[in-house]
């Protein structure tokens, strides 16, 4: 127990949180989308995110960057970003409207039971993921430094880098779209139609499987972002980078309530910070036992998670 | 297709049926020939034999050794076993069962490794204990593991209880890797003792050759598999299905629910320590490495790809999710298949040696799709599924 690390670096503990906790609600969404209306556990989702690091990467090796290059000025770099932004996220996007497509419809259509999706899932998993390792000859890629690494402001002790500064500015902006759109809008009535009852949205006359492809894609849209800034703050990529992260996100999932948006959004963000304060606390190495202690912890007191699971139930 | 779909069920059920038109006793002569089989697969003279060129597919692998990887599926198929009583029959998803493996592996270790911290450290112990001693104690231990863990989560349902058992076994994982008092983290424990056993001339059955720890295990899967068949088909498996099928009914028809479901789980784990033990014996050595998720879903892929609810299923499972792999390693070799593609002017590794996991993945798939009940279900099962799909489903 390190009480006095933990106060002395409090404010870039928590910034940096933020900054981890931003990525985890981001890949949550996927999971939590796909869970509200499905109420299915999408294994493959890590490997969306995964496909998400090497959409970015590739975006700027065409435009001539790598790991050595030095950094562009600051107008070529955010619009190199928020390239990278839009090719990762329809990357990872279509990547989801595949592994539905090809693994998850069919078995719908046959009315499997429920863990035959569980052995798909693993199986597009276990695909996606080798076909990348073969890509790239299993090697970890590098990303461009692109934005300059200094402070860009700081209030009191507490300093902020570009890099963090652009990751939760875009985070809360597409959780916010993200909300809004599942909320507000016609397509958004749709997937909580279907959340809440599939068969009678159907009969309805919401077109069921449109609104599943929908949920896909706006999760791989998500992954895709997080995809971005996951290069951006750690410096490359590898093609198991999933794994963890996903399990971590899926994690933040149901510690806010798996099923709810917001839900996502708050357990990703507080599971940034506790494993961030946590591992200061108790020594970096147990940073990833942290993520499991809380979310057993509270799933003993919170059986379905901090805000409980509804996609369609509670605003519908 | 679907004509081609009803042709083979009506085939594959035709061939169950003549099976079990058969006379008992040649129901029972057949299971003992395909039983001695399998004990003879591992000699290099028996698979060389099989492979008439021309006619047979090689089924054993050229890139290593085929007692090898019969051990290793052997391992598999037992853990796939323990995991379908879990899975199978009591319906719980538990995706850390490797946990429960861990706590029978690093029992063996820490009892009868020379360099074990309880000797060298604590003093516990006077001297290092034999390997087949300390067996019962570890699986008992793993079954107490099993019913410690279950105790608190058993009463959260479905995906739910699939977290928290992946948290559990994560956390025993880190555990085992970062802490340095006992477990030596990720150093791990040197020297545990082999299964006692000499030959006739005086030297060990058991060292590190693969062929004698196959026959082990074939015969302790032998033995659970009889030990399970008679517990599934006793008053506790009844429970089992009714919980299965609507846990709520089976509470309301007077079955102790929880006491059932944690029976399920501790059955499960006890089964898992004793794959440790076993493992640990032919191993020579254990860390943390081995208790990663990616196995603990390997298993669970095994008893759902055979067939959750079905012990030849789990079998079949079992052997297959490792022997895919496997023999993918070296098929490439048997046809000839080119190792590398030019694309661009890179040259990226194409042989089956590096995508074995690829096609293994997109076999999942297929299999899933075409036979989501398994390939070898439950019969009970088999005709829910029928029912299921028969149920009107909202056209899209």
């Amino acid at each position: 127990m390190d009480f006095a690390e933990l106060v002395r670096g409090f404010p870039e503990l928590t910034t940096t949180g933020l900054v981890q906790g931003a990525i985890y609600a981001l890949i949550a969404l996927g999971y939590t989308l796909v869970y509200g209306v499905l109420r299915l556990i999408n294994f493959a989702h890590s490997e969306v995110f995964m496909i998400g690091t090497f959409g970015a990467i590739w975006t700027w090796a065409a435009f001539g960057l790598d790991s050595n290059s030095g950094a562009p000025s600051v107008g070529r770099s955010l619009l190199l970003i928020a390239l990278a932004i839009v090719a990762a996220a329809l990357l990872s996007g279509s990547v989801a409207l595949l592994i539905e497509v090809t693994a998850y419809r069919p078995l719908r259509r046959r009315n499997a039971p429920p863990l035959a999706f569980l052995i798909t899932a693993i199986g597009a998993s276990y695909a996606l993921m080798e076909l990348m390792g073969t890509l790239t000859q299993r090697r970890q890629i590098g990303s461009p430094a692109l934005l300059p690494a200094d402070t860009l402001f700081s209030i009191g002790g507490w300093s902020v880098t570009p890099v963090q500064m652009l990751t939760l500015s875009v985070a809360i902006i597409m959780m916010v779209g993200l909300d809004w759109f599942v909320n507000r809008t016609r397509f958004g009535k749709g997937i909580r139609a279907v959340a809440q009852d599939a068969n009678t949205a159907a009969l309805m006359g919401v077109n069921k499987s449109r609104v599943i492809a929908l949920v896909f894609v706006l999760g791989g849209l998500m992954a895709g972002v997080a995809a971005v800034f996951s290069d951006m703050k750690s410096g490359n990529t590898r093609y198991n980078i999933g794994f963890l992260l996903g399990l971590k996100a899926f994690s933040a999932a149901v510690l806010g309530g798996i099923g709810n948006l917001r839900g996502a959004a708050i357990g990703g963000i507080m599971l940034g910070l506790v494993e961030n304060y946590g591992s200061a606390l108790f020594g970096s190495q147990w940073r990833d036992l942290i993520a499991f202690v809380v979310l057993i912890v509270l799933l003993m007191f919170r059986p379905t998670g901090l805000l409980g699971e509804s996609l369609g139930r509670a605003r519908a | 297709m679907t004509a081609l779909r009803e042709r083979w069920h009506s085939a594959s059920s035709a061939f169950g049926r003549r099976v079990d038109g058969l006379p008992k006793s040649a129901r029972i002569t057949g299971l003992l020939a395909f039983v001695a089989f399998l004990y003879v697969l591992p000699n290099k003279w028996f698979y060389e034999y099989l492979n008439i060129p021309g006619v047979w597919i090689p089924l054993y692998t050229t890139r290593n050794d085929m007692a090898a990887v019969l051990f290793y599926c052997a391992w598999i198929v037992l853990l796939s076993l323990g995991l379908n009583v879990v899975v199978g029959y009591a319906g719980l998803l538990d995706l850390g069962f490797f946990g429960f493996f861990a706590v029978g592996a690093y029992t063996v270790a820490l009892l009868t490794s020379p360099e074990s911290k309880l000797i060298t450290e604590y003093n516990w112990l006077e001297s290092p204990w034999p390997w087949l001693v300390t067996v019962p104690i570890a699986v008992a231990l793993a079954l107490l593991s099993g019913v410690l863990l279950g105790a608190p989560t058993l009463r959260l349902r479905g995906d739910y209880l699939a977290i928290v058992t992946l948290g559990f076994a994560e956390m025993i994982r880190i555990i085992a890797k970062n802490q340095d008092w006992i477990l030596n983290g990720d150093r791990g424990i040197p020297q545990v003792a082999h299964p006692p056993g000499k030959y006739p001339d005086g030297s060990a059955i058991f060292q590190f050759e693969f062929k004698p720890y196959y026959w082990l295990l074939l015969t302790v899967i032998i033995a659970a598999v009889f030990l399970i068949r008679n517990l599934a088909n006793s008053r506790v498996g009844r429970a089992w299905v009714a919980i299965r099928e609507d846990e709520d009914a089976a509470e309301l028809m007077g079955v102790p629910t929880f006491r059932f479901k944690l029976w399920a789980f501790a059955i499960g784990a006890a089964v898992g320590g004793l794959s440790g033990t076993l493992w640990a014996g032919q191993a020579n050595f254990v860390n943390s490495s081995t208790f990663s998720l990616e196995n603990s879903i390997l298993v669970l892929a095994a008893v759902l790809l055979g067939g959750a609810g079905s012990i030849g299923g789990a079998i079949l499972g079992g052997f297959l999710v490792i022997y895919i792999p496997e023999w993918l390693r070296s098929v490439g070799d048997v046809f000839g298949l080119p190792e590398t593609a030019t694309v661009f002017g890179n040259d990226f590794d194409v042989s089956p040696t590096s995508l074995r996991y690829f096609i293994f993945g997109i076999l999942l798939i297929i299999v899933m799709i075409f036979r989501p009940q398994g390939l070898w279900p439950n019969r009970r099962r088999a005709a829910e599924l029928k029912d299921r799909q028969k149920e009107v489903a909202v056209v899209e």
